[in-house]
């Protein structure tokens, strides 16, 4: 708050108002329903439900099909940050690097932010298409007999491909304007002090670029579990099947698909308190981010 | 002595063609990533040039047909869906209305609240702050369900303002617009106070002038944000004249996998339309954008 | 025009932190009155007070024959230059001068008038369409001072107006201030942390040190007989030398280290005691007292000489043409020049 501040009393409630109700209504709300139906089976054919305690989660702690999306989502969150943090680390480093161009490249590699992941499902979808897709074609140059849609591994590797694509964009943006960042001073001091540029930028640069890094592992974690919905609704063709699917679309499987409005709401709560675990974390560290600088 | 000077002597020349090998080098990886970047999107511009017969037998191109045109005439004005109620105008004019109407709204809301949370000296405004800052710990894929369910409740299915509101009830508009407002000099609203201006006047002669291009950036950010919204129009909206580009795109993809032939040159122009204003937008407005992002997520 | 009169004025911040101890004075009608001490010392908190940007906890605050402890800051009637300028970036500087009288109702005919007079007078006529941010760091403060004249205030209020300013132009604006402030005859309080502008400026200087006022004087009263030994050091560069020293009961002045000074002790005290020295206030050359000097500073004017007084660290100045060098020089105290202060809380005797 500022030193200085006004002291009309009903004014800054009037400004508060309208967004206190927002989130009441479509936050607090829905968040409390969704704790309290999480103990509740619901009928399916919509005629009352009845309390049943915690049976709602321990059906999902020892549901197999549970676990196996739970793993998916798993390995899916953590090759989707890692490539697409490092392709991107690569790219924003090389885009600092060169003086010829750099406004180019910039615009170049980052417009793909602006797309809509069910759209970028969708391009994906065409190029990993059955028979003329050109990356479909691309793999099986290789001898790799590529089936988007029927085969679990390979409609798993398109989705990844697809987020990557995705995602590079964000990370370049911020990982660019964290190398731009680095005061000229201090990349000189290193001109100086090493003649190695590999060795600068492990030693000088990344440490630099360190606490960037760290809060877009938070962001891309974040994007792989959520964000990523409408990439693996399209890429799966609204056919669930045997695909492999994230948390958050069984989540909306369950609920809207399934009916079954008390597993589902389990889910959402088991997912809330995942979120607010990593939200704990990335406080922590945006604290010491503004320590850090 | 004698070896400082030849070391200095010889180490210029290869060190300059080390350098010019690194450029090269630093460039084709550049181009590389750029042509990653841009290639699906030639493919489908360019694809959707034909007819959807030979896309059928040939798959996607990289040179152009002659059906550009009329595809992207027939994705726009030729009436599609279960219902053949709706064309694309209408789901590209929904798409413009969800990103526009978002984007101002979240701007004016959470100015609104960021101000009153940091110009006022309020009893409970550590707890305004809470309650509303809580919101950046879940998104709204967490919580699809039973916002749905309270939308249902609240008779919103369907409307305009059920497409939207929910998606405002989270802080990132309003913790941008604090971080801005925490950083603006003190002396600024003394010296505004001095000249007798009260906290309206002060608020529009000088914070919101002074925010312009904090909104420009925030309204980039979230007119993107709004357009490519997927699940929650999804699930909000069962009437098609209320369906956005993005929120058709499932259609465009159900189509696809169903019909004999499928229209896939009309398919391609309908999402090449998808992306359009969010990426021209991005690209035109690049500056604001990017310190937008950047700097507000600080 | 007005008289300010602060009577009992208290601050104690919410989490107990006491900023001003009790206070009380009158600020004349037309006077310059500087507020100066060490950062903290409660000075801008005071002025803060006086301009209503910070509440009061105790006491009354008059300006002319008006309590304003709750009146706005707007409704005072005072004008305020700020530190850092707080100019409105995105205004010109015409409008940034004619905000205020434009939130009074004032008609546009006037306001452009005043506004015009106003950068007359300050040599801003050619900038009144810029922007702050196309001014230079002199250009920026005269703007400040513009919103401050034209709106005719009974009280200008100085917040380290000129601390973001090189040198050479401090100087400069110290003087533009303080002629326009005698040509307008407007009542001003002036905050600072500078000694210089303190004694150039001020009519009146109110000392404080941790949220006390040390002494109200003029600039001279100031220098020629500060209150205690926190003035004493503050006030004046080279600061004044001050010695632990014994008046013994038979009215002799000795150093802790055994030297005994050649001054007449103060008549109603013995014990230990503190005895400061203006280094100005010395001879070198003459008289029995040896000063040990280590290192010789060139100010250009006047040569300053380090070194110790009877084992304690002492400073003599001395004019440019003076020869000096390092060794030991018998010294000689200007008679009346000495200051006796209390060992136990540092004030004068």
């Amino acid at each position: 708050m500022k030193r200085a501040g006004f002291t009309n009393p009903w004014l800054p409630i009037l400004l508060l108002v309208p967004q206190l109700s927002i989130i009441v209504v479509f936050f607090y709300w829905p968040a409390a329903w969704a704790i309290q139906s999480s103990f509740y089976l619901q009928d399916p054919f919509g005629f009352g439900s009845t309390f049943v305690g915690a049976e709602n989660y321990t059906d999902i702690a020892q549901s197999i099909e549970y676990r196996k999306v739970a793993w998916f989502t798993v390995y899916f969150t953590a090759i989707v940050t890692f490539l697409s943090l490092s392709i991107a680390l690569l790219l924003a480093v090389k885009a600092d690097n060169v003086l010829r161009g750099a406004k180019t490249y910039r615009t170049l590699l980052m417009w793909v932010y602006a797309i809509a992941p069910p759209v970028a499902g969708f391009l994906g979808i065409m190029f990993f298409d059955q028979s003329h897709g050109p990356l479909t074609r691309f793999f099986g140059f290789f001898g790799w007999d590529f089936k988007l849609g029927v085969d679990y591994f390979d409609t798993a590797t398109a989705m990844i491909i697809v987020a990557v694509w995705k995602q590079i964009p964000v990370n370049f943006i911020f990982f660019l304007s964290g190398l731009q960042s680095i005061p000229r001073s201090v990349r000189e001091a290193a001109l100086i002090d090493n003649n190695s540029g590999f060795r600068r930028f492990w030693d000088v640069t990344f440490p630099l670029l360190a606490p960037t890094a760290f809060f877009l592992l938070i962001i891309n974690i974040t994007y792989a579990m959520f964000d990523t919905f409408g990439i693996i609704d399209t890429m799966m063709k609204g056919e669930p099947g045997a695909n492999p699917m994230t948390l958050v679309y069984k989540v909306y499987l369950d609920g809207f698909r399934g009916n079954d409005l008390g597993g589902s709401s389990a889910q959402s709560v088991v997912l809330m308190v995942l979120v607010l675990v990593l939200t704990i974390f990335q406080f922590r560290l945006i604290e010491r981010r503004i320590h850090y600088t | 002595m004698a070896d400082l000077t030849q070391t200095q002597i010889a180490q210029p020349t290869p060190s300059r063609l080390r350098f010019k090998w690194n450029t090269i080098f630093d460039h084709l990886i550049l181009i590389a990533g750029s042509l990653l970047m841009l290639m699906p999107l030639v493919y489908a511009f360019i694809t959707a040039s034909y007819d959807p017969v030979t896309i059928h037998r040939e798959g996607l191109a990289l040179t152009f047909g002659d059906e550009l045109g009329s595809n992207f005439e027939k994705a726009l004005f030729e009436k599609g869906g279960f219902t053949k109620t709706v064309d694309g105008m209408v789901m590209l004019k929904n798409s413009f209305i969800l990103g526009i109407g978002f984007a101002v709204g979240k701007i004016i809301i959470s100015m609104m609240a960021a101000y009153a949370i940091v110009y006022f000296r309020l009893r409970f405004a550590t707890f305004a702050f809470w309650i509303i800052f809580t919101t950046l710990l879940l998104p709204l894929e967490v919580r699809i369900l039973p916002s749905y369910e309270a939308i249902q409740r609240l008779g919103m299915a369907n409307t305009y303002s059920g497409l939207i509101v929910p998606l405002i009830a989270s802080a990132t508009g309003t913790f941008f617009f604090r971080q801005f407002f925490r950083a603006v000099p003190e002396e600024l609203v003394e010296a505004a106070r001095i000249d007798g201006a009260g906290p309206v006047k002060f608020f529009i002669d000088i914070l919101v002038p002074l925010s312009r291009t904090m909104i420009a950036a925030i309204f980039i950010i979230m007119f993107v944000f709004g357009w490519n919204q997927y699940l929650w129009p999804t699930l909000i909206t069962t009437d098609e004249s209320l369906f956005t580009l993005v929120r058709g795109i499932k259609q465009i993809v159900l189509t696809y996998s169903d019909a004999a032939i499928p229209e896939h040159g009309q398919a391609l122009a309908l999402a090449i339309v998808a992306m359009l204003p969010p990426v021209l937008i991005v690209i035109f407005f690049q500056s604001w954008f990017v310190k937008g992002l950047t700097e507000s997520d600080k | 025009m007005a008289q300010v009169a602060l009577e009992g004025i208290h601050k104690v911040y919410p989490n107990g932190f006491e900023a001003v101890q009790t206070c009380s004075f009158v600020i004349q009608d037309g006077e310059f009155v500087v507020l100066v001490g060490p950062s903290g010392c409660g000075k801008s908190t005071l002025l803060r007070m006086i301009a209503g940007l910070e509440d009061i906890t105790e006491g009354t605050l008059r300006i002319g024959d008006r309590v304003v402890n709750d009146v706005d800051p707007a409704d005072r009637n005072i004008a305020m230059v700020f530190q850092n300028y707080a100019l409105y970036p995105h205004m010109t500087v015409a409008k940034n001068m004619g905000y205020g009288l434009k939130n009074r109702g004032i008609s546009k005919t006037e306001i452009d008038a005043k506004v015009q007079e106003a950068a007359k007078m300050l040599n801003l006529t050619d900038y009144l369409d810029r922007r702050p941010s196309q001014l230079s760091g002199g250009q920026r403060q005269r703007v400040a001072m513009g919103r401050a004249i034209v709106r005719q205030p009974d009280l200008f209020l100085f917040d380290e107006p000129l601390s973001n300013l090189d040198a050479k132009l401090r100087n400069q604006m110290r003087i533009e201030v303080r002629a326009l402030q005698r040509r307008l005859g407007t009542t001003a309080v002036y905050v600072t942390h500078d000694q210089v502008e303190a004694m150039t400026m001020a009519d009146r200087i109110i000392v404080l040190n941790g949220g006390r006022i040390e002494q109200i004087g003029t600039p001279k009263e100031i220098y020629s007989t500060p209150a205690s030994t926190f003035v004493a050091s503050f006030m004046g560069a080279p600061p004044m030398n001050v010695l632990n020293a014994t008046v013994s009961s038979d009215k002799h002045v000795t150093l802790d280290e055994g030297l005994e000074l050649p001054v007449a002790a103060p008549a109603a005290s013995s014990g230990p005691i503190l005895v400061g020295i203006r280094p100005e206030d010395l001879t070198l050359g003459e008289g029995t007292t040896p000063f040990d000097v280590q290192i010789v500073e060139e100010l250009g004017a006047q040569r300053l000489l380090h070194g110790t007084l009877g084992g304690q660290a002492f400073s003599v100045s001395v004019n440019k043409d003076h020869e000096a060098g390092t060794g030991t020089i018998p010294v000689s105290i200007t008679p009346g020049a000495v200051h006796f202060f209390s060992r136990e809380d540092g004030f004068r005797i």
